[in-house]
């Protein structure tokens, strides 16, 4: 056994073996606590020495959680495509680009459909969300036949169609974009609870749908979909043998992912209000594939952990400066600097799967001279 | 028979791997087929599996034409592969490799039978039970690899080069398995390199030749025929 060997296998045995090992109610009592502290996070400034350090400076700290929430949602429908079924997607924003402007479609009066809609938030949803899965689909159904590298770059093609599509056609009005897309609904002591100062219920929104999307991807995960994605990730043409009906799982990947992925453009366009296709950059794809990379792919608690990271990082260099510049404009380079120190550091990403260790082991064998 | 192959070809795009071939395996049969690299032996398999469609010609399971059948409803009507390089999932332990090649099936105590079977068919996995696929040996591998096959109770066992890369010892081995397999009630059609031992433990064999038929007959008489002895014997 080689030195990065063990090391992996003592590190995933570590925190995570000694979780499994556990009753259900301790499992059941860290799991709450943890759900606590993440609800109490936009508080975590006020913890005594210890919160300054970690709250945003030029950015206020609940608007960061937030972004960090619609992060980890897409980090996670990320990684059920690329992660659990092995679908390298380059395109993933598009999805988060339908939901987005699904909604905005449905909702903002710069909208065409407006005068027949004029739907509020929560009715846009279900509608959004069944088209980013059609999307998905429309997706998916082309590119089943291709594997690594060529799906990799019709995916990439995907989200730029889906880009310039809104950048050129009137119906989505382009640099313009929609403006006035309400916000979800609720109202608390008389006022609105989703207002536009206080970022803080739109985190707690994120939140629970983020631990609604980890219950959903977990069932699936532990059912005979989350068998069929491993076997096929693993070797398609082996499960096939097996009697894995191939092609409809790896529909259901890309239309889950899509799915979620929508999920976080829905949430993405109730609180922000505006978008525009400015807003729907191939960078965002890359960075979102980065964080599950980074974070450790085919495996939730990593993609967590990524998609959060890819969001706090550059938020937390907002604000502090180095000589007359702000480190934010570094943002990129310090970004890129800290992936390839994790990647040197823990080349299976921060909490790795173990599984894919092995899964990467079985193909460095495929590539190695025989 | 239960299994017919009628005139089938087969292109990779423009390559063209099979010229109409035809084979037939009845039941209770082992049936070798051999042939040099490139011959299109792992092709015909994948035919029969349903992983590349044909261009031409039928194939017939139990009497009906499966020719255009998904792959894994040939799993479900008794078709099943142990594929050439063996195709383990190297993250899953042993037995989950078992368990996927139950993947069509549903009753519990009958794949547990089933489990148990392999495991006494090739007690080195019943000690590796836990181990990851990726990690065992090619031996084991290749165990692992005919005994997940055997999980879905075929009626039709596709080996594709079982005895690829084993140790002699373990070669006889493998075939002696391959025999009792057989025995049990499960027909077999194996490709194999190693002709000599694939004739004389098999039935019938044919010989392929880039993508053709030449010949074919019992394992015995291909054994002793000069041309196949000249070919793929490799013995003065
Ligand atoms: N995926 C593929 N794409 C293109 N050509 C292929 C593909 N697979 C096989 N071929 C070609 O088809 C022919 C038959 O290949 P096949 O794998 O069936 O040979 P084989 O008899 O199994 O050989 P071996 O003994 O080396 O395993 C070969 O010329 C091979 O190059
Ligand atoms: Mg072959």
């Amino acid at each position: 056994m080689s030195v990065s060997e063990k090391a992996t296998f003592r590190s995933s045995g570590g925190v995570r073996g000694w979780f499994g090992r556990q009753p259900v109610w301790v499992r059941g009592v860290v799991v709450a606590v943890a759900l606590v502290l993440a609800f109490l996070l936009p508080y975590a400034g006020d913890i005594p020495l210890l919160g300054p350090q970690i709250v945003t400076e030029g950015i206020d700290w609940p608007s960061a959680l937030f972004n960090m929430s619609y992060y980890v949602l897409l980090a996670l429908g990320l990684n059920v495509v690329v992660g659990y079924a092995g679908l390298l997607d380059l395109g993933y924003v598009g999805f988060f680009a339908v939901g987005a402007y699904g909604t905005a479609l449905l909702t903002s009066p710069d909208s065409v459909l407006y005068a027949d809609t004029g739907w509020k938030w929560l009715m846009a949803v279900p509608v959004a969300l069944a088209l980013t899965m059609v999307a998905g689909l429309i997706l998916g159904w082309p590119t089943l036949r291709l594997r690594g590298d060529y799906l990799a770059i019709v995916t990439l093609g995907f989200a730029e169609i889906i880009r310039i599509f809104a950048t050129s056609t009137t119906t989505l009005r382009g640099d313009r974009g929609f403006a006035s897309i309400p916000h979800p609904p609720g109202e608390w002591g008389g006022k609105p609870i989703f207002g536009v100062t206080d970022a803080v219920p739109y985190f707690w929104l994120g939140l629970v749908v983020i631990i609604l999307v980890i219950l959903g991807v977990r069932n699936l995960d532990r059912s005979r979909v989350g068998r069929s994605w491993l076997a096929i990730r693993e070797d398609e043409e082996a499960a096939e043998i097996m009697g894995v009906r191939t092609i409809k799982y790896k529909l259901w990947a890309f239309a889950i992912g899509a799915f979620i992925g929508g999920l976080g453009g829905v949430l993405f366009a109730g609180e922000q209000g505006f978008i525009n296709s400015q807003t729907f950059v191939l960078q965002f794809s890359i960075l979102v594939l980065a964080g599950v990379v980074m974070g450790g792919s085919g495996n939730m608690a990593g993609a967590i952990l990524g998609g959060a990271l890819i969001s706090y990082i550059p938020d937390r260099l907002r604000g502090i400066s180095l000589g007359d510049t702000d480190l934010y404009e570094y943002r990129f380079a310090l970004f890129g600097a800290v992936i390839i120190i994790i990647m040197v550091l823990r080349p299976q990403g921060l909490i790795p799967s173990r599984r894919r260790a092995m899964e990467l082991k079985d193909r460095e064998k495929e590539v190695a001279p025989q | 028979m239960l299994l017919e192959v009628e005139n089938v070809t087969l292109s990779y795009g423009r390559i063209q791997a099979l010229h109409g071939i035809s084979l037939t395996v009845a039941q209770g049969e082992v049936v070798a087929l051999i042939g040099a690299n490139g011959a299109g032996k792992s092709t015909t398999m994948r035919a029969i599996s349903g992983l590349r469609p044909l261009s031409q010609g039928t194939i017939r399971f139990d009497g009906e034409d499966i020719s255009k059948l998904r792959a894994d409803l040939r799993v479900v009507r008794g078709v099943s592969q142990s594929p050439e390089g063996r195709g383990i999932f190297p993250g899953m332990s042993v037995r989950d490799n078992l368990e996927m090649g139950a993947y069509t099936r549903r009753n519990r105590s009958e794949i547990d039978e089933d489990m148990d079977r392999a495991f006494t068919l090739f007690p080195r996995l019943r000690e590796r039970e836990k181990q990851a696929g990726g990690t065992l040996s090619g031996g084991e591998q290749q165990m692992l690899a005919v005994g997940r096959a055997l999980m879905s109770r075929p009626k039709l066992l596709l080996l594709d080069e079982p005895s690829m890369g084993l140790a002699p010892m373990l070669i006889q081995q493998i075939f002696d398995i391959i025999v009792e397999i057989n025995q049990q009630g499960t027909t077999v059609l194996l490709v194999e390199q190693n002709a000599q031992q694939a004739l004389s433990r098999a039935h019938r064999a044919y010989v392929l030749e880039t993508g053709r038929i030449v010949k074919e007959g019992t394992g015995a008489e291909l054994l002793h025929d000069p041309a196949v002895k000249d070919a793929y014997l490799g013995v003065a």
